[in-house]
């Protein structure tokens, strides 16, 4: 293999439209190779559109990109035979077998069957689906579907893999083993391309994360930065007693900073610049006489990143009863 | 099988052996592409056969139906009519099937996989000329399900094997023109289901208005003029004629350029449509 360029990616003012719908707005992109790299944003920022245009799968109407050195347009055959997509569907045949998926792949990309199969066979086993393999697809569980999905992506090693939305949908076992998946693939020096809507995977996966948000980019940086570029932490304090939060707020106010009232009627929280002042303010609670359920001095979450960037929450977890009913996996187990 | 790890859970370890020791072959050319594609559309026959026999119980319902019911008002007795009809049933089962062609990729479109086919380093048509090949198994399976069951039935041609082999090959040759009516139809309905019922509603009263089940000798003017100019109706007379053994040129020239009309207008607008999806 030819020496990767140090930049996996390189976009400059992407941009596409459906209609009247701007899905991406003008998108910068720098993914250094080796690495993944999170593009995060809530449902409909462009992220899909984004990897699309990467993959070469839909033709930007303005601005260029470079994948592995490649350009999208001009050298679209170039750019597919490096990089690999797994897609926010599930871009597995679910009338085929997962072994007759994996051979499908292995013949398209010109291996022999005897080779096809051999891989396909290796890959079944690594990803823990083995057990399945004879099994149409579309009676697969959720997760089952995901990992082969991914090992379809890897029937010959892509230099850049695209992941769309990995683990929307699974349970949080299933999400770990896409999540141990990815890691192992950066580790073999694969470059991946991670979109998400969960804070939380951008925060556990990625190296740098780009956020978008109605198909343009708002911040940029490692999570450690994200997370500082909004400056402070948060004091969250429970008292045991709802009836005296009024008189903690105004404590927590003088000494540590603005104070938000949460939902739970004992809970309040302060944002806070340094932790010397959450100290001094917990000390003058306690002289008080405030009772002190718990507290906890936190920098603040991708969530309040995201808050504070967009002025909007984003999703933080996988809806539940996505999942269609696990029976496979049990079987498998 | 690995027994230290849970089973069922992928293992970090095999997956990164996995990555690091995958060979990269040459590229594929486009006929070996075009063969893979093909397989994949003979394994979805064998799986999921619920499509070949919805769509050859309809014909062989009406073959036993007008035979038996209808067959001696017709052409005075039941052998007679069997006949008539039963290369015009070979014909209505096999133009059928190729609404299936639509719903194929229909149903791809509506999944993921499209998506996976377009970013591999393949040409962008192979997935279509693939699913050809994978059609003309179905088309060629759906027709001889239609002959063995006029053989069960008492049916003997005159144009003996030769001649059945000759206009199945001849209808299945029609399909592959007319198929791609349906890819287009495929390409720009919504759902699956959409592509078949629209498929349906233009191929009954097309099949039905033509002479495949009865002679339109006895058919008012109008009508009759309509049954004649009816592509299936020149199909249902060239195959009649080679199952016959006297083959008909002109019915057989003209179906053959139908289909190669069909298939110049529609094929490019396939391929169009399908990139830019
Ligand atoms: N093929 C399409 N036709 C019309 N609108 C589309 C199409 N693809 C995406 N969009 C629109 O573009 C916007 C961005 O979509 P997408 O890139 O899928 O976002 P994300 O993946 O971040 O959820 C959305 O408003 C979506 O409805
Ligand atoms: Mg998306």
């Amino acid at each position: 293999m030819t020496g990767q360029p140090a930049l996996a990616v390189e976009a400059t003012g992407l941009q596409k439209s459906f209609g009247d719908t701007r899905a991406v707005a003008g998108i910068d992109l720098a993914v250094p190779a080796g690495a993944i790299y999170g593009v995060l944003g809530p449902n409909g920022a462009g992220k899909t559109t984004t990897i699309r245009m990467l993959a070469t799968l839909v033709r930007p109407d303005a601005g260029r990109a470079r994948v592995l050195g490649h350009d999208v347009v001009t050298e679209g055959d170039a750019v597919r035979g490096l990089v690999s997509l797994t897609g926010q569907l599930a871009s597995v045949d679910e009338e085929l077998t997962g072994r007759e998926n994996l051979v499908l792949i292995g013949r398209l990309l010109g291996h022999r069957r005897p080779a096809a199969r051999a891989r396909a066979d290796e890959l079944l086993e690594a990803f823990g689906v083995a057990a399945a393999a004879g099994k149409l697809v579309k009676h697969w569980s959720g997760g089952m579907r995901r990992r082969l999905d991914i090992a379809a992506s890897l029937v010959v090693t892509p230099q850049l893999v695209f992941l769309d939305e990995p683990t929307t949908g699974l349970d949080p076992r299933s999400r770990n083993q896409v999540w141990e998946i990815a890691r192992a693939l950066v580790a073999e020096g694969t470059t991946i391309l991670l979109c998400t809507q969960y804070l939380e995977e951008a925060d556990q996966l990625a190296d740098g994360i780009v956020v978008i948000d109605h198909g343009r980019v708002i911040a940029e940086g490692t999570p450690g930065q994200l997370k500082a570029s909004v400056g402070t932490g948060a004091l969250h304090v429970r008292l045991v007693d709802p009836a005296r939060r009024a008189e903690a707020a105004r404590v927590l106010e003088s000494l540590v900073g603005p104070v938000a009232l949460e939902p739970d009627p004992a809970a309040l929280s302060a944002t806070c610049a340094d932790a010397r002042r959450a100290a001094i303010g917990m000390g003058e609670l306690g002289r008080a006489g405030v009772g002190i359920a718990d507290f906890s001095l936190g920098r603040p979450s991708l969530d309040e990143v995201f808050l504070a960037l967009t002025g909007h929450p984003a999703r933080t977890g996988p809806a539940a009863g996505e999942e269609p009913a696990a029976t496979l996996e049990e079987q498998a187990s | 099988m690995s027994t230290t790890t849970t089973p069922g859970a992928a293992d970090a370890a095999a997956v990164r052996r996995a990555i690091a020791s995958a060979a990269r072959p040459p590229r594929p050319g486009a006929l070996s592409t075009a063969l893979a594609f093909g397989w994949r559309g003979v394994l979805k026959i064998k799986h999921v056969p619920e499509q070949l026999i919805d769509v050859t119980a309809t014909p062989v319902l009406f073959l036993l139906m007008f035979t038996y019911l209808f067959g001696g008002a017709l052409a005075g007795s039941t052998a007679a009519y069997l006949d008539y009809v039963l290369p015009g049933v070979l014909v209505m089962s096999v133009v059928f099937t190729t609404v299936y062609s639509g719903v194929a990729l229909n149903t791809d479109l509506t999944k993921g996989v499209v998506d996976r086919f377009r970013s591999l380093p393949i040409r962008r048509s192979a997935p279509l000329l693939g699913a050809l090949l994978g059609d003309s198994v179905r088309y060629v399976l759906a027709g001889t399900v239609v002959l063995g069951f006029g053989l069960v039935l008492g049916y003997r041609p005159d144009g003996g094997v030769l001649g059945a082999v000759c206009a199945l090959a001849l209808v299945v040759v029609f399909s592959f023109g007319l198929s791609w009516v349906f890819t287009v139809v495929g390409l720009v309905l919504r759902s699956p289901t959409a592509v078949l019922n629209g498929g349906f509603l233009v191929l009954f009263p097309v099949t039905f208005l033509s002479n495949v089940f009865v002679d339109p000798a006895t058919l008012p003017g109008p009508l009759r003029a309509f049954v004649a100019v009816n592509p299936i109706s020149v199909l249902a007379t060239a195959a009649r004629s080679l199952v016959d053994g006297r083959p008909d040129g002109t019915a057989i020239v003209v179906s053959l350029a139908v289909a190669a009309a069909l298939a110049a207008v529609f094929l490019p607008v396939t391929t169009r449509l399908y990139r830019s999806r």
